[in-house]
């Protein structure tokens, strides 16, 4: 009986609808639109919760949750706010997704707290009889079970029970144990790695024997590799059917691969993709090769262009403990063999966003670094990169850049040699070294006053 | 394997099979490893995948490591087909067994006990499971990545339940210098020559990264006597192994000296390693740094590279890694940029309190480059045996005559079009284009009655595929049948360029009791003239910038039809004169290379290739009619053979036909 209440909450509750991206488009029009999608929406008494949906943590205390809202109370509640930047302790972003559901009243002392998290050795399921926007340090307060990787470990009933549930009246175990089992059979199956439900709402019946089970807010991972096994349990959860949408929309005539559309993975708060990054992501997920891109400052005057998931790294490193971490722009790496069309889009789009950074009176500095590779061609890779170079050239010097080069691996020499004869050729200001210089060594030496004069180092010189 | 006699082969004369070295397994198990070591140079190991590339790299390394038998026992792909794989060893060549089962790879080579798996994220897990029921397979590599993270902890705990090692997965994998080299590692062999990866040194390392893990062995190289081992656990958030496990083993191996440690922001792997060296169970110096120390400066998150560098909790910030690693009493550079000078200096102190003793540096070992590797750097040629000037399927996009398919396309140059870049090299004008079109389509067919029509329904009728009756249609096509269009084009271009009039031309031929190709028609005449004709006359007359030799055909056909009706240009002799024209006036073309072209026979390409349409088409029909097989009447056969009783003579055999 419980667990049905759980799916047919689930089935109602968790109806999303989308606001279009552009800012300016009419909120009012997107909310008419809801109310024909969802006509639950215009039955009258209802009362609804309605908050932003965009990976934002303690909705609560930020004052973005509105409960207990009529329709026509929470539409204007969502009007006011949407398309409008709004500061989330430290990180401003523009609203965007809000998620509404019916309101479920329940008395004090009902609010449960449920966290399942993944580890080396298995999976942790924390619970506390005190859940809510005050939940606190959940990894003091929490009762906790630790599930084996093996699942014919999995614990009995008994053991689930007293393990977590020994602040909760006795009458409810069955259904929270139950409940519990459940969750955890769907967070294994859909490879989930996180999920939190905070409140989770308990509310016993009049005999205190059973009990209804509401999840209320809910903050979730999935593991994207696991695509090609869960891909279509995901899908089948956001088909419309599924979603107790009736009228099938017009404009949905697209054929997806499986049963529903294909899970989405955004941005974090304040972290929307821009539409440079989008590009290099889908240029990511179509090749067997890695290719990375966040823009971290926009305006900032260093930029990378950095081979391998690792060296990128020790070059934000570099750059960070340089003192330079604001003037940082992007992080982004190229690896795994990318082809030189491949690394010519990425450079181009990575020059591009430098360039229409606004000049600096220092001038900008552009690292095309990257370690020893171990299979990848790098006269080839650097063809692509020279191709964007040569194409840019003329502002790169507009903009007084300086770039510095470290590269190494299979045919590093005419890699760096195609590099020099081609910065000399197009007049560009540039130093270019093999494996002799550190990884990240060229990072002090561009940024540091006074280290180039002490480097040791020669340049590459054909 | 055997080892095979060469059957009879003199020394004088080599044959290729004198260059491939055969291995036969040893002749008695070999004494176990310390639990401490995952390899020595006696390691044998199977590469699941069909990895070329990467298992020359390994047959290279245990070359010039001076290896006695290659690491590589055999190859497990479960794709199968091929039965061996024929790699380099040194400079000659030996068979590697290809397995389409593991379980027979296991039974064959008792010896191995490594596996470098190569399979796909989708499979590795399924192959991994099966390799591990072995108790033979003491160490998987896994290198695939984006392994789901649920199916790479079940990987773990199965491993650590049986006791086998796993390193990875997302890795490229770890090396031992001298004794074994999983897969890519330590890049190409130049780089693997310039680390001196080819002996054993004091220094052992862990790290995270792949690419990170080369640039560690160039550190050490450059600053120590060496490279003692060195193990990549893979960017992932829950590698098989983690640091803990490599460091101990490094520990208890009394041939390694200094440990390094390579962390990362994300996960807590590194406090293992710090737990035993407070507890005092580490006690060799240990170099450390862990990279992502901007991931605080920033101000936003960000997701690195590797699937495992994201900080959950303060504690697993790589400045809290670093700063608690250096309270335990671990070397901790301030910088990456420093880690150099810190491992140097704790190498130093160990050589001089006499821990380290440098071994005498070896003979550096050469190794043959790749010829297909010695072409891309460009270090030696050699003449190709083909050379091809029309088409080019090697890059992004096909190109054709230079022109990318796509511009093939967006262009929309057609099939004319396509017939210039691919037959003459070049974009012909559009006018000439369409002509060429238009030859294709007034060649398509000609009726089931032609011959070639006719033989290819016959071979259709046989039973015959499309490939054969098509061909046994065009097989007629020659100087008789098609072949006019050639003919026409020689003699009126030969005619008209040595001056002969008209008038003088045909009074020539006749002379010589010769037919004018191109001029005759069965049944159309002067008066009935032939449409296909008309046309053709009509586009070039308005289309061409020039076409005398069309003029001139047409003066030659008012001389023959005057002597008889039916003697019109013939839509062959059109054709021909027009093709002439076009080749000569178009501006593409030179005077020689149009000549070159008329004889190699582009006029007879024409016909084919119009003429095919048709032929399929023939084809085509009678299959849909489900026509039977033909025999043709014996009515419509005269039979006349000679008898033999009434032969004459000996040598008398002619046969005498007299025909009413």
């Amino acid at each position: 009986m419980s667990a049905k209440s759980i799916s047919e909450a689930d089935g109602k509750a968790i109806l999303n609808y989308h606001l279009t991206r552009a800012p300016d488009a009419d909120v009012n029009a997107v909310l008419d639109q809801a109310e024909v999608t969802y006509p639950w929406l215009l039955q009258s008494g209802s009362k609804f919760v309605a908050k932003p949906d965009q990976l934002i943590k303690r909705r609560g205390k930020s004052g973005l949750l509105a409960l207990n809202k009529t329709w026509p109370e929470a539409k204007a509640w969502i009007a006011q706010r949407a398309g409008k930047p709004q500061k989330v302790e430290h990180t401003e972003g523009v609203l965007r997704q809000f998620l509404v559901e019916p309101f479920v009243p329940h008395p004090d002392g009902t609010e449960y707290y449920v966290n399942i998290n993944s580890v080396r050795d298995g999976d942790w399921i924390l619970f506390t009889h005190e859940g809510g926007v005050d939940v606190g340090d959940v990894d003091a307060k929490a009762e906790k079970l630790l599930i084996p990787v093996d699942l014919s470990e999995y614990p009995s009933n008994e053991e689930i029970a007293t393990a977590l549930l020994g602040k909760v009246p006795k009458g409810v175990h069955n259904v929270l144990v139950d409940f519990i089992t459940r969750l955890y059979a769907v967070y294994v199956d859909c490879q989930f790695t996180y999920l939190e439900i905070n409140p989770l709402v308990v509310i016993p019946n009049a005999e205190g024997t059973s009990a209804d089970v509401h999840f209320l807010d809910l903050a979730a991972k999935l593991d994207q590799t696991a695509d090609f096994e869960c891909g279509a349990k995901w899908a089948i959860a956001r088909s419309p059917a599924n979603l107790g949408i009736a009228a099938i929309s017009s404009a949905g005539d697209k054929v997806s691969v499986d049963a529903g559309p294909p899970m989405e993975f955004p941005a974090p708060f304040g972290r929307e993709l821009s539409k440079e990054e989008a590009y290099i992501a889908e240029m990511d997920a179509k090749t067997g090769a890695s290719l990375k891109l966040t823009v971290l400052n926009a305006s900032g005057r260093i930029w990378t262009l950095v081979a391998g998931g690792g060296a990128s790294v020790v070059y934000a490193d570099a750059i960070a403990s340089a003192g330079f971490a604001d003037d940082l722009a992007n992080y982004g790496e190229y690896s795994g063999a990318p082809t030189e069309s491949q690394t010519y889009y990425y450079a181009r789009t990575v020059l591009d966003l430098m360039l229409r950074a606004p000049m600096s009176p220092k001038g900008k500095v552009l690292f095309i670094g990257g370690g020893i590779a171990n299979f990848t061609n790098v006269a080839s890779t650097f063809k692509g990169v020279i191709r964007a170079l040569r194409e840019y050239a003329g502002q790169l010097n507009e903009h007084n850049v300086q770039i510095w080069v470290r590269r190494a691996g299979p045919n590093w020499q005419e890699g760096l040699k195609n590099m020099k004869a081609a910065t000399q050729e197009l007049g560009l200001n540039a130093h270019v070294f093999g494996p002799d210089m550190h990884v990240s060594g060229i990072v002090p030496l561009a940024l540091i006053p006074g280290r180039l004069e002490q480097n040791t180092v020669a340049e590459f010189h054909g | 394997m055997a080892s095979a006699t060469p059957n009879g082969a003199s020394g004088a004369t080599l044959s290729a099979n004198d260059k491939i070295t055969r291995f036969s397994a040893p002749s008695r198990p070999l004494s176990p490893l310390p639990a401490h070591a995952l390899f020595n140079n006696k390691t044998r190991c199977f590469v699941y995948g069909l990895q070329n590339r990467a298992v020359q790299g390994m047959l290279d390394f245990d070359f010039i490591c001076k290896r006695s038998t290659p690491s590589v026992a055999g190859i497990i792909y479960t794709f199968g087909g091929q039965f061996v794989s024929k790699m380099y060893w040194g400079t000659s060549e030996t068979l590697l067994p290809v397995y389409q089962e593991t379980a027979k790879a296991i039974e064959k080579h008792p010896d191995v006990d490594v596996v470098v798996n190569f399979a796909s994220s989708r499979s590795v897990y399924s192959s991994t499971m099966e390799l591990m029921q072995y108790p033979q397979i003491r160490t998987i590599a896994i290198i695939a990545e984006g392994v789901p993270e649920r199916r790479a902890r079940e990987i773990a705990h199965v491993a650590r339940k049986k006791g086998v090692t796993i390193i990875g997965p997302a890795t490229v994998g770890g090396i031992k210098p001298g004794s074994f080299k999983i897969g890519n590692t330590g890049g190409m062999m130049d780089n693997i020559v310039a680390s001196k990866l080819y002996r054993k040194g004091s220094v052992a390392y862990v790290s995270k990264s792949g690419g990170m893990s080369n640039e560690l062995n160039n550190i050490i190289a450059n600053n120590t006597d060496g490279v003692y081992e060195g193990i990549a656990i893979g960017g992932d958030r829950y590698p098989g192994t983690t640091f803990i496990d490599h460091m101990l083993r490094f520990q208890q191996d009394p041939e390694c000296k200094i440990l390094v440690l390579l962390g990362e922001v994300g996960g807590v792997e590194e406090y293992k390693v710090i737990d035993a060296v407070k507890q005092g169970v580490i006690t060799k110096p240990i170099v450390a740094w862990a990279i992502g120390t901007c991931a605080s400066m920033f101000k936003t998150e960000v997701q690195f590279g590797h699937a495992g560098s994201f900080a959950n909790s303060q504690l697993e910030t790589a400045a809290m890694k670093n700063k608690t690693m250096k309270e335990a009493g671990i070397y901790v550079p301030d910088t990456f940029e420093d880690m150099p000078r810190v491992v140097k200096s704790v190498y130093d102190k160990l050589v001089a309190e006499k821990t380290i003793i440098p071994a005498p540096e070896p003979v550096v070992p050469k190794i043959p480059m790749d010829y297909s590797w010695a072409q891309e750097l460009g270090l030696i040629r050699k003449p190709a045996a083909f050379i091809s000037t029309i088409s080019d399927d090697r890059g992004q996009e096909l190109l054709y005559a230079g022109m990318p398919i796509s511009d093939v396309f967006r262009e929309n140059i057609g099939i004319g079009g396509v017939m210039s870049l691919l037959w003459f090299r070049r974009r012909l004008p559009d006018y000439a284009t369409k002509f060429l079109e238009m030859v294709l389509m007034l060649t398509a067919d000609h009726g089931p009655a032609v011959s070639g029509a006719m033989n290819t329904i016959i071979t259709t009728r046989a039973g015959k595929d499309l490939i054969s009756s098509l061909v046994a249609g065009l097989l007629t096509i020659g100087s008789r049948f098609g072949g006019a269009l050639d003919g026409a084009a020689e003699e009126f271009s030969k005619a008209a360029d040595n001056g002969l009039s008209p008038r003088d031309f045909v009074d020539t031929m006749r002379k010589q009791n010769k037919l004018i190709p191109g001029i005759g028609h069965r049944i159309k005449s002067r008066n009935n003239p032939d449409l296909r004709v008309e046309l053709v006359k009509e586009y070039v007359l308005a289309n061409f910038p020039s076409h005398k030799l069309l003029d001139y055909a047409l003066a030659v056909e008012t001389v023959t039809t005057s002597k008889k009706d039916n003697l019109i240009l013939n839509v062959d002799g059109c054709v021909a004169v027009c093709f002439v024209d076009l080749m000569r006036s178009c501006g593409a073309f030179s005077l020689e290379e149009a000549e070159d072209y008329m004889k190699m026979g582009v006029l007879n390409g024409l016909f084919v290739l119009g003429r095919s349409i048709g032929l399929i088409a023939h084809y085509l029909d009678q299959k849909r009619l489900r026509t039977s097989l033909y025999r043709h009447p014996w009515d419509d056969i005269t039979y006349l053979l000679p008898t033999l009783a009434t032969t004459g003579p000996a040598g008398e055999s002619r046969v005498e036909v007299s025909m009413k």
